[in-house]
């Protein structure tokens, strides 16, 4: 359980306050959340289909990357398409009988879906390693971080921390993403994900095809689950079953709301909220042993989504008018 | 017709007549496809070890009917998805821990005291946040996320006094009782016994009682119930005295038969949610009959499959209902 959160590479000292190294790995998790809640965003935020399972996608495109890289000995840069092609498979086979219930019951099925995922993971222990997980998959990423770290040498900055280059490439991810769905979002597809949003029965009735938007716009939410889920390969260099907990998904909802509903640009703001508050609580030198300290942490998260989705639903940047309020 | 296909009669054929019954008696059509496995299975496996494997699920059924009984009234009544209600189980189990363990009383003792804090919670729970969020007309997505959370605080301040470690109610584990050939643990057998009593009873309260069938009028029609003079908000709160109670009551049996850690109601939280949706989210009866027959079914399925899937076959059996027939067994088809 939170192995995501106690596998920050520094010990809790109040030096770490201005410890590079620790707010690089604090970054990281931080973009891997941006990409992953991207995901959320779409599906939530402008398609009004509540997936819980987005911890599935993110498992499945790790997975499929270590075992094609590990097992198939395919290259890590082949492998890479190959296993977001995967995943979005696996959302449509997930997609094409569920999406067809209602909001609630489609919750439900996505989190029971991510669940047999993680099961599946834990005990087909041939193909995935069960508990003992995966290894050993990051080698030709390993050579390109050196390279950019030799760039960023030659720049001047002599201390490179070693996670500086994944940070850098995790960032420009994200927010070339937030980019491009934000331009997605105002083109004429865009524009019929959020009728479908709004009032899915008006969009059939203009002959749009409502049911084949939300399979799109999970399939898409799968792709970005899978780029989250390469990442935080990279950043853990290991895969295991407890990386992909629901309670991923529920810090991805954290991050969704306090960004804003509705709002791609809100999600990297939410992401690093959430974890410069979670990460800052290291610095507060509580008296308290590990476990209570991450039990805090958790409680935090419950707190503030019970409290924003009581008196601010519609989050930090979020449009109140652009909430899905009825059902 | 065609005239072509053989029929004797009407001249409706077979395969059409036996689908138009299957869809017109769901329950009936269920029971008889459940009725030709355990046949099947008896053929392959002998009805020693069919019978010894029901008996195991039995206890496990009897949790997760308790379990599911709260859940689905709850949701029929206030369309709420309590995600906090697995949660609602391991605070049970965690006060019967209090009682029985940390202070040293009988179990008996631990299992009201559970029940009753486990209602108090429910209570507050409604009146704090639940009922507010209603009054405020408080959307689906809202009303979620805020059980999510409300999941998070309750299982982390568990954590946060009990810590992760693994616990275990001051019951006994070793004694085995044996009838007929069977064999069940003592414990197991209680929780049965227990669980049984009080399923029957809530399913005669549900029926025949005032109560109950105000409870039934409001998760068929709330509105319709609040302008034939029920008072509904006494009804909502009595909803969750039951559904708090009894997730209490299924997290003390639980740990009785396992061991308590913070992710007990969680991890149980699924297939009480696989028991609801096969009973038909909102019917009482169908959530007691689903839980039920979902615990014998994990069990039976260990005599095909190595029991460590046992865990996911809650789940194929959630997914495998929803794409085939998500009202449930027992539910109306009208707003899936």
């Amino acid at each position: 359980m939170a192995d995501l959160l106690v596998s920050l590479p520094v010990a809790v000292t109040l030096e770490s306050f201005t410890n590079i190294d620790f707010w690089t790995g604090v970054g990281i998790i931080a973009g891997i959340y941006t990409i992953f809640t991207l995901g959320l965003q779409l599906n939530v935020g402008f398609t009004g289909i509540f997936n819980f399972g987005q911890a599935a996608f993110m498992a499945i495109g790790a997975y499929s990357m270590a075992i094609l890289v590990t097992e198939a000995e395919m290259s890590f840069w082949l492998s890479l398409p190959l296993s977001v092609l995967i995943t979005i498979a696996f959302a449509l086979v997930v997609g094409l009988p569920s999406l067809r219930l209602r909001t609630d019951y489609f919750a439900i099925a996505t989190i029971a879906a991510a669940e047999a995922i993680r099961l599946f993971a834990l005990n087909a222990r041939g193909l995935t390693g069960g508990a003992q997980g995966m290894f050993g998959f990051s080698d030709e990423w390993d050579s390109v971080a050196e390279t950019i770290e030799g760039w960023i040498v030659e720049l001047g900055w002599s201390e490179v921390p070693t996670l500086f280059p994944l940070f850098l490439v995790v960032w420009v991810v994200a927010l070339l993403l937030t980019l491009v769905l934000n331009r997605v979002q105002q083109t004429p597809w865009g524009r019929v994900l959020r009728a479908v949003r709004e009032d899915e029965d008006a969009a059939r009735a203009l002959g749009k095809n409502a049911f084949s938007y939300k399979l799109q716009s999970l399939a898409i939410a799968a792709a970005l689950g899978a780029l989250s889920g390469f990442f935080l390969a990279l950043n853990l260099k290991f895969l295991g079953p407890e990386e992909f907990v629901p309670i991923v998904t529920f810090l991805g909802y954290a991050v969704l709301v306090l960004g804003g509903l509705a709002n791609y640009r809100g999600v990297a703001v939410g992401a690093i909220i959430l974890w410069t508050l979670l990460e800052g609580l290291r610095f507060l030198e509580l008296p308290l042993s590990e476990t209570r300290i991450t039990a805090l942490r958790f409680m935090i998260v419950g707190l503030i989504l019970i409290l924003l989705m009581a008196f601010r639903p519609q989050g930090a940047f979020g449009k109140r008018e652009e909430m899905v309020l009825g059902d | 017709m065609e005239a072509g296909t053989p029929s004797i009669h009407g001249g409706v054929p077979l395969a059409e007549r036996v689908r138009e019954a299957a869809r017109s008696h769901p329950a009936r059509t269920a029971l008889a496809v459940l009725a030709l496995i355990v046949l099947a299975m008896i053929a392959s496996k002998g009805l020693h070890d069919v019978a010894q494997r029901g008996l195991n699920g039995l206890s496990l059924g009897a949790i997760y009917a308790l379990g599911a009984v709260g859940l689905t009234l709850v949701y029929g009544i206030l369309k709420l998805v309590n995600f906090a209600h697995g949660d609602f189980l391991t605070f049970g189990a965690y006060m019967a821990y209090l009682v029985n363990v940390t202070w040293g009383l009988p179990l008996v003792v631990a299992i009201f005291w559970a029940m009753a804090m486990t209602a108090v919670l429910g209570i507050f729970l409604e009146k704090v946040m639940w009922g507010p969020m209603r009054a405020r007309g408080a959307g689906m997505l809202q009303l979620l996320l805020m059980a999510i959370g409300l999941a998070l605080v309750i299982r982390y301040a568990i954590q946060f006094v009990w810590s992760t470690e693994l616990r275990q109610l001051d019951v006994n584990l070793t004694d085995t009782v044996d009838f007929l050939g069977l064999t069940i643990g003592r414990t197991n057998l209680i929780v049965i016994v227990v669980g049984f009593a009080v399923l029957i009873g809530t399913g005669l309260m549900l029926r025949y009682s005032l109560l109950g069938k105000r409870m039934r009028a409001l998760s068929d029609d709330l509105d319709l119930a609040e302008t034939s003079g029920i008072d509904t908000s006494r009804v909502i709160l009595w909803t969750w005295v039951f559904a708090a109670a009894f997730a209490g009551l299924a997290g003390v049996l639980a740990g009785a038969i396992t061991q308590l850690q913070p992710e007990l109601g969680f991890e149980l939280l699924l297939p009480i949610f696989a028991a609801v949706v096969v009973g038909g989210i909102g019917n009482a009866y169908g959530a007691l009959a689903g839980g039920i027959l979902l615990g014998v079914v994990i069990e039976w399925s260990t005599l095909f499959i190595d029991s460590r899937w046992k865990t996911a076959i809650g789940f194929v059996v959630l997914i495998l209902v929803l794409i085939i027939r998500p009202q449930g067994i027992f539910g109306k088809a009208k707003t899936i």
